[in-house]
């Protein structure tokens, strides 16, 4: 681990302008992804800006029976939160899956998003990483590619986006909020994960400096009545195979509207439009959670190691929609 | 679409005060005591409780956040020591095992350890008891299936489990 220096800010302005104003400087949050890769080498900062003082931390109903979740909340505020478990129970369930209490304590929501996956490869500083050393190559494509992802994969990058909560949030429409060197900016969050591409070192539309400072959830009724069902090699601390968010507005067993997005299967959080659209106004029965589930895998690129996923995350589709529609299951 | 009260494009103070790389001079509070030591901003917690400060009861096992054995707690909540900066603990209450008992009063857990033979090798117990306490603060110890899902961020590799929640059964039915 190199060495590095300290700031503390006290005020957004302050944590924005020494960034923005020093391309050797990083925001630090909970540090369960800074520390853990400035000790890998992987992070070269020269200096951290402690951001952990400014007043970002609150959980704010919105007019539109919605949330605003400061960047500073602690993965485990949120997913305690009165507000969230009710209204939005997926979001609480994802928090509560992911990690350990101990790092959910000291991670932020901010934090979350901003999060660098876990490919063995980007995280081993001698290993060639398009995401960490652009134009090095990909040593996961041929390598131990087990955990990577099948959907939105390209021939530079198949590394999985780690987050859990993220994935409900896509599903909601959630926006991320930022402040930076020009002032407030307002991203949906299916545009702020960028797909690798070509450009895999590229993750977020965020410039240097650009701080994220809360997360917006618009009000939806039917999100009351959500889920998040995680698969995984063991049955807890542990990053999903496959995941789902799923949230039904169901009349007379017809789908009237839908919700869902996959964790664990892409290079993002995964929005299933695709299956969304042939949903909508379907039967709640299993052959359509299953047609929709097939054709949302059907760009499915996969490697003989992770081939699995694409057959486990179909299968997680149908069983998530069954239980939240009490749908039988006959497996 | 109204943001909330967050000042945009508030004056900035123009340089933020920066510390290091050499090493500093802090303050951190320690089991309620103040303690002064000098340490790189890039000295972890951990290895500032252990190399410093002689307080070893927290352990080192996998210094990447995965064991959960050097648990302490930083205002109250248990979080990991190896993945905290020692420097960013200014201002703030650190609890270690050592900090625990009540002279020698043992705390209700660390006896509740040892009367339900609680480990083996002994390595990952500082850390299971400082998440087992705060588990049980924290409300979800209902029964072992929750107790296992709130405890797995604190492994151990003689795999004394059973035991461990037994302790933890223990402390929870007495109070």
């Amino acid at each position: 681990m190199r060495p590095i220096s300290y700031s503390r800010a006290t005020a957004v302005a302050d944590a924005v302008a020494a960034v923005a104003a020093d391309p050797t400087s990083d925001f630090l949050a909970g540090g369960t992804t800074e520390v853990d890769l400035l000790r890998q080498n992987v992070l070269l900062p020269r200096r951290l800006v402690d951001i952990n003082d400014l007043p970002l931390t609150g959980i704010e109903d919105r007019p539109d029976g919605g949330l605003y979740i400061g960047a500073l909340a602690r993965m485990s505020e949120v997913a305690e939160a009165p507000a969230v478990r009710e209204r939005f129970p997926m979001v609480a369930e994802a928090l509560v899956l992911g990690a350990s209490a101990q790092l959910r304590h000291m991670a932020s929501m901010g934090g979350n998003m901003m999060q660098r996956v876990r490919c063995g490869y980007f995280r081993d500083a001698s290993s060639p990483c398009n995401k960490r050393d652009p134009g090095s190559g990909c040593g996961a494509l041929d390598g131990f590619n087990r955990g990577h992802a099948v959907l939105g994969v390209s021939e530079h990058c198949i590394a999985t986006h780690p987050s859990d909560v993220a994935v409900p949030l896509v599903a909601l429409d959630a926006r991320i909020h930022t402040e930076g060197p020009h002032g407030r900016q307002v991203h949906a969050l299916d545009d702020f994960f960028l797909l690798p591409g070509a450009t895999p070192h590229l993750e977020h539309p965020l410039e240097h400096g650009e701080l994220v400072v809360g997360i917006e959830v618009p009000g939806l009724a039917m999100a009351r009545s959500s889920c998040y069902l995680k698969v995984r090699d063991r049955e807890s601390y542990e990053f999903a195979l496959t995941s789902v968010a799923a949230a039904v507005d169901l009349a007379d067993g017809v789908i009237r509207d839908v919700r869902l997005a996959l964790g664990g299967v892409a290079t993002k959080p995964w929005r299933a439009r695709r299956a969304e659209e042939l949903l909508r106004g379907a039967p709640a029965d299993i052959g359509a959670f299953r047609r929709a589930a097939r054709e949302e895998l059907a760009a499915a690129r996969t490697t003989p190691l992770n081939a699995f996923k694409a057959e486990l995350a179909r299968r997680t589709v149908v069983r998530a929609l069954a239980t939240l529609t009490g749908t039988e299951h006959a497996s | 679409m109204s943001a909330p009260d967050i000042p945009s494009r508030a004056p900035a103070r123009a340089v933020l005060p920066e510390r290091g790389p050499e090493p500093v001079r802090i303050t951190l509070t320690v089991n309620g005591v103040d303690r002064a030591v000098e340490v790189e901003p890039r000295v972890s917690l951990l290895d500032a409780l252990r190399e410093r400060l002689d307080l070893t009861g927290a352990k080192k096992g996998c210094d990447q956040g995965t064991c959960g054995a050097c648990t302490v707690w930083v205002d109250g909540r248990r979080v990991l020591a190896c993945l905290t900066l020692a420097i960013t603990c200014e201002g703030r209450e650190v609890t270690t095992i050592e900090g625990l008992a009540e002279g020698d009063e043992l705390h209700a857990m660390q006896s509740a350890f040892i009367e339900q033979d609680a480990f083996q090798c002994g390595y990952c117990t500082p850390g299971q008891i400082m998440s087992a306490v705060a588990l049980l603060k924290e409300g979800h110890a209902s029964d072992d299936r929750e107790i296992a899902e709130w405890m797995s961020g604190n492994i151990c590799r003689c795999a004394a489990y059973p035991h461990i929640r037994a302790a933890i059964r223990t402390v929870r039915d007495r109070a």
